[in-house]
């Protein structure tokens, strides 16, 4: 690719919008993930009874709701960054390759 | 045997399957105790309908494996949702299918923070690394994280990144291949290593990307279909209530434990113990470590990377990723209610069992016991089958990568400064799957006895540690040098193996030391080594003031606009 060209998707304003809500949407989210996974393991570092404690009167734990929960949420969280990047990351960057390649 | 120690005994097994071992649990935990059971006929045939049809798959695919490029990509044409399934596929090994299961079998809540620690990488490579890799790369995650950079140094980090993981990810794969197709099968060790390996040098020699993908798909689509029919079948035996099918296990837990002269308390205890966190974490820096082992070791994975550039642009690479997240999260779910199926059905089932109370033909025969439960003897067949494909599929999909950074990375850039041609980079690329497939066969064989337990765990510790550091600040930090990310990359890369060796998994239980002998005492080196890598890579590169180092910053801004929008990217195959 020619400076020329690089020079020209810098300039366009698109360009600087897809970059910047792209880059602090992916980092909000990962942060979002770790949040939630780093806080499942230290619960189970060191809150264990907090996890063991039964919910009802059955042998159902608050565990086990919290663990599916967390798989549910990674499955969750991927789909809705996938959501929004096919649509609105993808019609900015149509419109940057337009702008810049005509 | 008692209850406590044969449980102990399974979920040390499985912890020796992740590698996450430590010395006092681990010795002769490995899957090295399995017997050879009876020759299975029904498995057999099962398998043999599988390879035949993977054979004709590979015949297809090597009419259309003319260059390097479809040796590499398979032309650069699956779909994000294909790619997604061949994701899945290589991450759903024998390892996480047999192993998952029978941890949540012998204890239950466990199992699931294993599980949920293999999938928590998949958003983090969605959000930022899965569209800027595709944008940038060709081949291998060297041609990423050597984007600006001059090419020989990176290119040989990168390439010696690959092979060591590897290199400890095909052992592993081998030995467990061989112990588990014993077990499954009733052959001898050296033959199903032998097959294991024959077959995959098939598959990559002739069909090269192409059937490697389409192997993995029918694979992971057999595995999703053989596991969700067990979970259904379990559930539908407790009337579709997961509080009935608790319930059950945690009474039959706690019946297990008190015929071994438990007190009544102490035993509905025991038994309700296996709704809660155990003691697979004992130390939280052991907990984190691994938990960075497994979220960002995912990310740096050469033959995961590897697929990123089999689809044709950004919005499918994006697409496969949240495919491959969505069907490796529903497998754990159905591996958590397998191994709770277990526990009612084949724990207790005496024909399943032998005269001291273990699970026939060893401890990771949980599943495979449940599949004869609730299916019979052809459903049995059809599982055993099934492990058997995840393993010649995932071992494929290694070999590749490791062919690919030889012919690719070393000869065609390195040697050949770019200027190979196509076919003699595929010919360089098919000896080494050759030699690949030899070496392969040789260290199964001679890894038979040994403790392997730690050589998962060492792999994804060290893709954490070197490659991700080195491709996530390649593409992301604007002031990243080559000798930054060299010497960066090499320091995690030797951390990583460095202090596993003296960690207890390997110094005690493998390499015989005294107990309490081993220099580092936490489970993962990850934390520590990882953190050493991004370091190495900033100071190195902060301090890096020579011509290099301007051409190399002087490149962020092209590879970050081609990273970004996609301009310039070749399509996968139009190269």
């Amino acid at each position: 690719m020619d400076d020329d060209l690089v020079q020209r998707i810098v300039k366009n304003p698109k360009y600087q919008e897809l970059k910047a809500k792209r880059t602090s949407y992916g980092w909000w989210l990962t942060l979002a993930m770790m949040v939630v996974y780093y806080g499942f393991i230290l619960l189970v570092a060191f809150n264990k009874p907090f996890l063991s404690q039964r919910l009802g009167e059955g042998v159902m734990t608050v565990g086990i709701p919290i663990g599916f929960g967390v798989i549910i949420f990674t499955i969750l969280i991927t789909a809705i960054y996938v959501k929004r990047a096919n649509k609105e990351f993808d019609d900015l960057t149509a419109e940057v390759t337009k702008a810049v390649l005509k | 045997m008692n209850f406590k120690s044969d449980h102990m005994r399974r979920l040390l097994t499985l912890l020796a399957l992740f590698g996450v071992s430590a010395a006092a649990w681990s010795a002769g935990a490995d899957l090295g105790q399995s017997e050879k059971q009876a020759t299975n006929w029904t498995a057999i045939g099962m398998f043999a309908a599988f390879v035949v049809a993977t054979l004709f798959i590979t015949k297809w695919a090597a009419s259309k494996t003319k260059s390097a490029a479809d040796f590499y990509t398979g032309g650069g044409g699956i779909t994000g949702f294909q790619n997604g399934l061949a994701i899945a596929g290589d991450y759903m090994s024998a390892a996480s299918f047999l192993g998952i299961s029978a941890a949540v079998m012998a204890s239950g809540f466990d199992g699931l923070i294993f599980s949920i620690g293999f999938l928590v990488g998949w958003p983090v490579i969605t959000f930022l690394m899965a569209e800027r890799l595709r944008n940038l790369g060709k081949f291998t995650f060297a041609d990423v994280a050597a984007f600006r950079f001059k090419q020989a140094p990176v290119r040989i980090f990168a390439a010696s990144g690959t092979l060591v993981v590897v290199a400890f990810y095909l052992i592993a794969q081998m030995v467990g291949a061989g112990q588990l197709i014993k077990l499954l099968f009733g052959l001898e060790y050296w033959i199903a290593v032998v097959i294991v390996g024959s077959l995959m040098m098939i598959y990559v020699l002739f069909g090269g990307m192409t059937a490697t993908t389409w192997v993995q798909i029918i694979k992971a689509c057999l595995l999703l279909g053989g596991a969700s029919f067990m979970a259904i079948m379990v559930l539908w035996n407790f009337g579709f209530s997961p509080e009935a099918m608790f319930a059950q296990a945690v009474k039959i837990k706690a019946d297990l434990a008190s015929s071994t002269g438990k007190t009544a308390e102490e035993a509905a205890k025991l038994g309700q113990s296996i709704m809660g966190p155990g003691n697979f974490v004992k130390d939280p820096i052991s907990a984190i470590s691994f938990g960075m082992a497994l979220m960002f070791g995912t990310a740096g994975l050469p033959h995961i990377l590897m697929r990123f550039f089999t689809v044709p642009s950004a919005k499918e690479a994006r697409k496969s990723v949240m495919w491959a997240t969505g069907w490796i999260g529903y497998f754990y779910l159905l591996t958590f209610i397998i191994g709770f199926g277990a526990i009612s059905f084949v724990l207790t089932n005496p024909s399943f069992l032998d005269a001291k109370g273990g699970l026939l033909g060893g401890n990771n025969m949980a599943a495979i016991h449940l599949a004869n439960a609730v299916g019979g003897n052809v459903f049995l067949g059809f599982i055993s089958a099934v492990a058997f494909a995840t393993i010649v599929a995932v071992v494929a999909g290694l070999t590749l990568s490791g062919a690919s950074a030889v012919s690719h990375d070393l000869y065609a850039t390195v040697i050949k400064k770019g200027k190979a041609d196509s076919a003699s980079e595929l010919r360089i690329s098919k000896i080494t799957t050759l030699v690949l497939g030899v070496i392969a066969v040789v260290l199964g064989i001679a890894f038979e006895k040994q403790n392997i337990a730690f050589m998962v765990s060492l792999a994804f510790a060290i893709a954490a540690s070197a490659n991700f550091p080195v491709l996530f600040m390649s593409v992301l930090w604007k002031d990243c040098t080559t000798r930054g990310a060299v010497i960066g990359g090499f320091m995690g890369l030797i951390s990583s193996v460095a202090l596993t060796v003296v960690s207890p998994s390997v110094w005690e239980a493998t390499l015989g030391n005294p107990k309490g002998s081993a220099l580092f005492p936490y489970a993962s080196p990850a934390l520590f080594s990882m953190t050493l890598g991004f370091l190495g890579i900033w100071l190195f590169s902060i301090l890096d003031n020579s011509k290099q180092a301007q051409i190399d910053r002087a490149g962020f801004l092209a590879q970050q606009v081609r990273s970004e929008t996609g301009i310039g990217a070749a399509g996968a195959s139009g190269h």
